[in-house]
């Protein structure tokens, strides 16, 4: 019988999200998907009996290195405003702020993992003036440092694992975490932002149900419209990593599918676009932002050549909320 | 805030939604005061001042994981009252129908996850149901889990078609949703919430959701509990009865309801306020209080319109970064059993008259909404016209103001957006467990919770006093939307 993988996940400034997010767990669910990996839950904020005492007892002896453990899991950027101090959060029942807590933690464990972009960056927590002197474990924004520096790897030699999104998938969650218990996951398992690749090898784009709204440059101009999105209403889908539309979300969507922009949750920074988020920068007409890997000068000239040849089907539906014209059947259009 | 020897720091709790700490006076074995402090401080409403309206859509959903949904619903709200934009027939269906996918999910989760794991506490080792509660409730390898995560799960494929994803998604807007919904999806929409319905007749109720709506007294939800003692609904009751939960944290019995799921121009669960007797709402009655904030001292109580929330570094300046909001200066409580009292469902206005708000009444009401709501939902997707428009649309004005209200599973929640040259002026938000758990005010009157936990009888590990546990998560506290 292999060796119980012990985690512990903590919350700081952020929202939750990414826990109720991973009990979206489907197939098998989340307890199941622990279980049958080993690995055991010390203590969830979620999801744990024990409260009060009985969890600061835990601590103890964690810190203490009585209960070995294997993995730290943090959810929540770190608060350590204001000047410093860390009282924006702390402990409740301590009087002990919460960074303290985590940092003295990630020494002691094998692995410490970030769940969401909060915990790996700063994420929203870090917007607008960033109040909260809110960071990421190992970033602040795009800054490498953080929390616990730029140069920290864990015991087991990994540094942070990122495992960013707004919320983040519970996919890419429980997928890591099992990588994690049975020893698969290395350094090159993860990308420059310590983003396991698994996840980040991908553009949101691939799969996108508009893609051919894309190729003809047939574009969204409103919310609720067909067309694709990128030119006026602000989705990064082409630039930004992950793999939404073709690992789906709550079992058949995507931000793109449900008819918003893309708005690269898994980056630093994204909280802070400088533009409006649902609407797209551009200089003389075109984009700031052009899709990943493409020249700019083949995409103005691919861009002209097929809004020349943009079939009448995808003008038509792509600034109609509902399909008005269907393939091949252009005499059947609708007023 | 004064100390006592008898005084205790009892926290962190979980299954709370964030975090929470809380201190209590015990004087004979009672509590005779106590203080609830919000350990976080994010500072959302400076994060969004300066920002283009329309952002607030990305921010406030981020606010809070589980109450996601209903802060864009504010927030489209607020918008949309700035911009004097009505949403289309479509859109408001549509909106209701995520809004109600995520306070279902959010009440299934609260009784399965949250509340009930607290009867398998070794404490109740001694009483006749314990081994079938510990059987079927206890964290994480309770049998309900099994059962729950899945239906949970697939109910919430209904916002993944409609809505993206969930947390946090963008498809809510102040005329209406991004996403139209085609002729064939109206089906599978049907179909996931006629699963849902089969789960809680199967397995919370072992009866048909609409009997379960149809209960109209206290002893009638009695009858009942004892001949469906072998549903999850029916141990609950069952045990509530052994163990007086009905006696159990009482509080200002004031209730206040924003009316919840927009019905033109009405709503499925109708607004207004329960003193004793059914009042109207007035929301320009609404004061927030920073006496017991760390928060920077205002002269008087504020209307959100003109709130401000600047964070005070003196620790002696309060005990909490929650504000107290108070309605023409009384405390209210807020959630389930408000929002049915208030729209006057007989079996919780019969509850209330007898007991007022108390453990087990709030987990009736948050079950029985489960029950009244699946058939609305059923009645909602039918409504939907295939072909007509999904949103409707204006532009954001430069100078404009709007409020934003709207029901949480947990409770009232209220965006209140001042714009100025087209920005983000200010913006104040007042979230369901802000009424709830709020401080004392100027007055010194406690909030909600301070006083349902007042007089509670605490045995001398008052941190492992089960009876704190429940009256605390009785009220499906979510923290992270607190203080924001």
């Amino acid at each position: 019988m292999m060796e119980r993988f012990n985690l512990l996940w903590l919350q700081s400034g952020g929202c939750g999200g990414c826990s109720m997010s991973v009990l979206n767990a489907e197939n098998p669910d989340l307890f199941q998907s622990l279980r049958q990996s080993n690995i055991n839950l010390l203590w969830h904020p979620s999801f744990s009996e024990s409260s009060d005492s009985d969890f600061l007892e835990l601590l103890e002896q964690i810190e203490s290195r009585q209960i070995p453990l294997d993995a730290l899991c943090l959810e929540g950027a770190v608060m350590m405003g204001p000047n410093g101090s860390g009282r924006f959060h702390m402990l409740s029942g301590t009087k002990r702020p919460m960074f303290d807590v985590i940092q003295s933690l990630a020494q002691i464990a094998g692995h410490t993992v970030a769940i969401g972009s909060c915990a790996a960056f700063g994420g929203i927590s870090m917007a607008g003036p960033n109040p909260g002197e809110a960071c990421g474990l190992q970033y602040a924004g795009n800054i490498k440092g953080g929390l616990l520096g730029e140069t920290w790897n864990g015991n087991q030699e990994l540094p942070v694992i990122n495992i960013a999104g707004c919320p983040t998938h519970p996919n890419w969650v429980v997928e890591t975490l099992m990588q994690l218990a049975m020893g698969l996951l290395d350094e090159s398992q993860l990308d420059s932002y310590q983003r396991p690749r698994s996840y980040t090898n991908h553009l949101v784009h691939h799969g996108c149900p508009r893609n051919e709204y894309y190729e003809f440059k047939a574009s969204a101009e409103q919310p609720s419209d067909q067309g694709c999105m990128m030119e006026h209403l602000g989705c990064l889908g082409t630039q930004a990593r992950a793999d939404c539309n073709t690992r789906l979300w709550n079992g058949e969507g995507s931000c793109l599918r449900g008819g918003y922009a893309c708005i690269n949750c898994t980056a630093p920074e994204f909280e802070e676009p400088d533009h409006c988020f649902t609407e797209t920068p551009k200089i003389a007409g075109i984009p700031i932002g052009l899709p990943t890997d493409m020249p700019k000068a083949w995409f103005v000239a691919l861009a002209s050549l097929s809004k020349a040849a943009t079939p009448k089907r995808l003008k038509v539906n792509a600034v109609s909320d509902h399909i008005r014209i269907s393939p091949g059947m252009h005499e059947e259009e609708e007023d | 805030m004064s100390t006592s020897s008898s005084r205790r720091v009892l926290g962190p709790f979980n299954r709370v939604e964030g975090d929470l700490e809380v201190s209590i006076e015990v004087e004979q074995g009672r509590v005779s005061k106590a203080w609830v402090n919000s350990p976080l401080f994010r500072g959302y409403e400076q994060i969004l001042q300066g920002k283009d309206p329309r952002d607030a859509l990305v921010y406030t959903p981020r606010i809070c994981g589980i109450c996601s949904v209903s802060q864009s619903v504010a927030a489209a709200r607020a918008l949309a009252a700035a911009q004097g934009l009505q949403p289309c027939p479509n859109g408001q269906l549509s909106t209701n129908l995520i809004l109600a996918a995520e306070n279902l999910a959010d009440h299934l989760t609260h009784f399965y996850l949250f509340f009930m794991p607290d009867f398998a506490r070794d404490c109740y080792r001694d009483r006749p149901w314990f081994e079938q509660s510990l059987a079927r409730f206890k964290a994480q390898v309770g049998s309900a889990s099994k059962d729950v995560l899945p239906a949970r799960a697939s109910f919430l494929h209904l916002t993944g078609i409609l809505a993206g994803k969930w947390p946090h998604s963008l498809a809510i807007q102040p005329g209406g949703s991004t996403r139209p919904v085609e002729f064939q999806e109206r089906i599978r929409l049907l179909s996931t919430i006629k699963n849902f319905r089969h789960f809680l007749q199967q397995t919370l109720f072992g009866d048909e959701l609409e009997q379960v709506g149809e209960l109209q007294s206290e002893q009638q939800l009695l009858d009942w509990a004892e001949q469906h003692a072998q549903s999850d609904f029916g141990m609950f009751l069952n045990i509530a009865e052994d163990l007086g939960l009905v006696n159990l944290g009482r509080s200002s019995d004031n209730f206040l309801s924003y009316g919840a799921y927009a019905q033109d121009t009405r709503f499925l669960f109708d607004d207004g306020v329960w003193k004793q007797s059914l009042q109207t709402f007035d929301a320009e009655q609404i004061r927030e209080d920073v006496s017991s904030s760390w928060l920077m001292a205002q002269p008087e109580p504020k209307h959100p319109f003109h709130g401000a929330t600047i964070p005070d570094d003196d620790e002696a300046s309060g005990y909490s970064w929650c504000k107290a909001p108070r309605l023409d200066q009384a405390v209210m409580e807020v959630g389930a059993l408000a929002r049915q009292v208030v729209d006057g469902h007989p079996l919780i206005r019969d509850l209330v008259s007898k007991k007022g708000g108390n453990v087990r009444n709030r987990v009736v009401a948050r079950l029985l909404e489960l029950a009244l709501v699946v058939p609305a939902m059923e009645d909602w997707v039918q409504q939907l016209e295939i072909g007509e428009t999904f949103c409707t649309h204006a532009e954001v004005p430069d100078e404009a103001q709007g409020a934003g209200l709207t029901e949480a599973a947990r409770g009232s929640l209220g965006h209140w957006v001042r714009i100025k040259n087209g920005r983000i002026l200010n913006y104040q938000i007042i979230a369901p467990t802000t009424w709830n758990f709020s401080p004392r005010d100027a007055e010194q009157q406690p909030g909600a919770l301070e006083l349902a936990l007042q007089d509670t009888e605490v045995d001398d590990e008052p941190g492992a006093a089960a009876a704190i546990q429940h009256i605390i998560r009785s009220f499906d506290p979510c923290m992270v939307c607190t203080v924001h």
